[in-house]
């Protein structure tokens, strides 16, 4: 046991983290998982003794920039993902499930809409509202319409409203644009998930936390969602990261000037990208090459699936969930918004 | 990964938030004002790893026998260890169950692991913000703000402006709010078209993942040579010379250069 336990205070103290408090482990041994905590010393140590080498890799600009975005979109989502976490484990928590059926109306079909209007009050983006639904669907409201949450709350919150007036300030029918384009496929996902879903696509995680209430559930809960969502997180952030250093520039130019194709390529830019939707609106706004329509796709897609959502929703409810959910959401999305460009813009 | 395994990587991750929102690394990967939400992130992080550890080590005191004993933590019946084997339901098969033989398993998320993957290369890299690269790729990001009037330039000779603000006032208002009066800004270089240097800034919104590039072309007494990414401070006039940016077809307004010279790149390189 002594023995198992040198590798790990070796590692801690050449190691310069400020995090000094991580010694406390070491005295508390009694409860240690001793396998866990040895790989992650391991890992520390030799992170370390192949730093150099490791550093070598990313010497090149394409490289170092892969590696800034991934670690801009990692510490970015952070304050958002542990909000909405905080927000879902005291839903886990404290709020009693009677809460929810009581302001939902009973039919499902009539509580997919206002699921959806009702995801304006969680401010933020998309990182967040990915636990907070899957404690929604915890407490027992109806999946049709904790996915029509999921959907519009990261687009049409009054933060990313806001932020995309400031972007468009000549073209305010934006904002409208926007909030309809978005509330409009919430609502049709929720609407399709009630006709054609099946509950066996639908797994959301077994936690191993207790559902009972109270501050013990709370922190475990806290504990398990960053731990998941966070490592879901990371594998969208690395895979936006490098699409985003990849993708040639000219392709985007190259298909502007199509309508059709403009509208698809930035949906898929969407996907690529993975940009917090609080700042989609700004790159929206500078990607003037394209039509009016196509930056509302955009704008409709990327906060309902891109890469590190599809990732984090794979987590939160299943692979088989989301390899149907995303395709669907994408399509569906696009449809929305040109419809709803139609009209507006 | 168990309980106490994961408790350490929360305390890593949310002690290197701290970290970096202290020393001013964070300004390299997020906006300025992100720093505040950053410091309550870290300390929930850490709170969360806090109360974790102070558990396993209360169950542990409590546990019967050997209370340093690798026993200990699975009699202890909290709710970690109440809970029914997951690995039929679990996506992505994504836990560690970890059987003692007593019928009791920890279930975590293995994927827990990645969280180490951006905070490790935090502490041992901290990579360099976005640059010329991400600033030859993309276009010219001016179309998006462009305020109505302009307000007459602030005091100063010459006057120090953002590139930001220079390219609206050029390409907008004509350059009329600046007239003949001398301007300094800095930013860093960037290959032009025809190997002419272009002085450029990224403009963030939340993080570098949607930085995007404001430039202006540099004319007139222009240092040659100089490395991508190198920073320059340029002093020059307005003239109505433009380029139309090959990503975005968007202007590119240029500036006579009388001086300038090359400096260290400042703490926040980014405009907002």
């Amino acid at each position: 046991m002594a023995i198992l336990e040198e590798p790990w205070r070796d590692t801690r103290a050449s190691d310069d983290t400020p995090a000094g408090q991580a010694q406390r482990p070491g005295q508390g041994a009694g409860g240690l998982g001793l396998g866990s905590l040895e790989l992650l010393a391991l890992l520390v140590l030799a992170a370390l003794l192949g730093r150099a080498w490791i550093a070598g890799l990313f010497s090149t600009p394409r490289m170092q920039t892969l590696l800034t975005v991934f670690i801009s979109i990692c510490v970015q989502a952070m304050p958002f993902l542990i909000l909405g976490t905080v927000l879902s484990a005291a839903i886990s928590a404290f709020v009693p499930a009677r809460v929810f059926t009581k302001v939902l109306p009973r039919s499902d079909v009539l509580a997919v809409p206002v699921a959806g209007v009702a995801g304006a009050i969680l401010p933020g983006c998309e990182c967040g509202s990915v636990p907070v639904a899957g404690a929604l669907v915890r407490r027992g409201v109806p999946t049709a319409a904790a996915l029509a949450f999921l959907l519009s709350s990261p687009a049409i919150n009054p933060v990313v409203l806001v932020s995309t007036a400031v972007a468009f300030p000549s073209q305010p029918k934006m904002v409208l644009a926007r909030a309809a384009a978005s509330l409009l496929t919430a609502t049709v996902m929720g609407w399709l998930w009630l006709r054609l879903g099946r509950p066996e696509w639908f797994k959301p995680q077994r936690r191993p936390v207790g559902e009972e209430g109270g501050w013990t559930t709370f922190w475990a809960s806290c504990r398990h969602d960053v731990s998941h969502a966070g490592g879901f997180l990371i594998v969208g952030a690395l895979c936006a990261a490098t699409l985003s250093v990849t993708v040639p520039p000219r392709f985007l130019q190259s298909v502007a000037s199509d309508p059709a194709l403009s509208v698809v390529a930035l949906a898929v830019l969407a996907v690529v990208l993975s940009i917090c939707s609080e700042a989609d609106a700004f790159v929206a706004a500078s990607l003037s090459q394209f039509s009016l329509t196509a930056r509302l796709a955009f704008l409709t897609v990327g906060p309902m699936i891109d890469l590190k959502l599809f990732a984090m929703q794979a987590g939160q409810f299943g692979p088989r969930f989301a390899v149907r959910f995303a395709p669907a959401t994408f399509v569906i999305a696009i449809g929305c918004a040109v419809a709803v460009g139609a009209v507006l813009l | 990964v168990k309980r106490d395994a994961q408790a350490v990587i929360l305390l890593l991750v949310g002690g290197t938030l701290i970290k970096i929102s202290l020393t001013g690394t964070y300004l390299r990967y997020v906006k300025h004002g992100l720093q505040p939400l950053l410091l309550i992130s870290g300390g929930v992080l850490v709170l969360v790893a806090a109360v974790t550890l102070w558990q396993s080590v209360r169950a542990g005191s409590r546990a019967t026998g050997a209370p340093h004993g690798r026993h200990a933590a699975h009699h202890d019946h909290d709710h970690d260890h109440d809970t029914p084997r997951t690995g039929e339901h679990e996506p992505a098969g994504a836990v560690d169950l970890d059987d003692d033989g007593h019928g009791h398993a920890h279930a975590q998320p293995r994927i827990a692991w990645l969280l180490l993957a951006p905070t490790l290369a935090l502490l041992m890299f901290a990579p360099p913000p976005i640059g010329a690269f991400q600033a030859d790729r993309s276009g010219t990001a001016l179309s998006a703000q462009a305020p109505s009037d302009y307000a007459p330039l602030p005091e100063g000779d010459p006057v120090r402006l953002s590139i930001l603000d220079y390219a609206s006032r050029a390409v907008f208002d004509h350059g009329q709010s600046i007239g003949a009066r001398q301007v300094v800004m800095s930013g860093f270089i960037m290959a032009g078209p025809n190997g002419a240097p272009y002085l450029a800034r990224m403009v963030l919104t939340c993080c570098a993942a949607d930085a995007r590039p404001i430039k202006i072309g540099l004319m007139g007494d222009v240092p040659g040579g100089l490395a991508p990414d190198t920073w320059l401070e340029v002093v020059g006039t307005y003239t109505d010379r433009q380029d139309k940016d090959p990503v975005n077809g968007e202007a590119i307004p240029y500036l006579q250069v009388t001086s300038s010279k090359t400096i260290t790149a400042p703490a926040n390189q980014y405009e907002s």
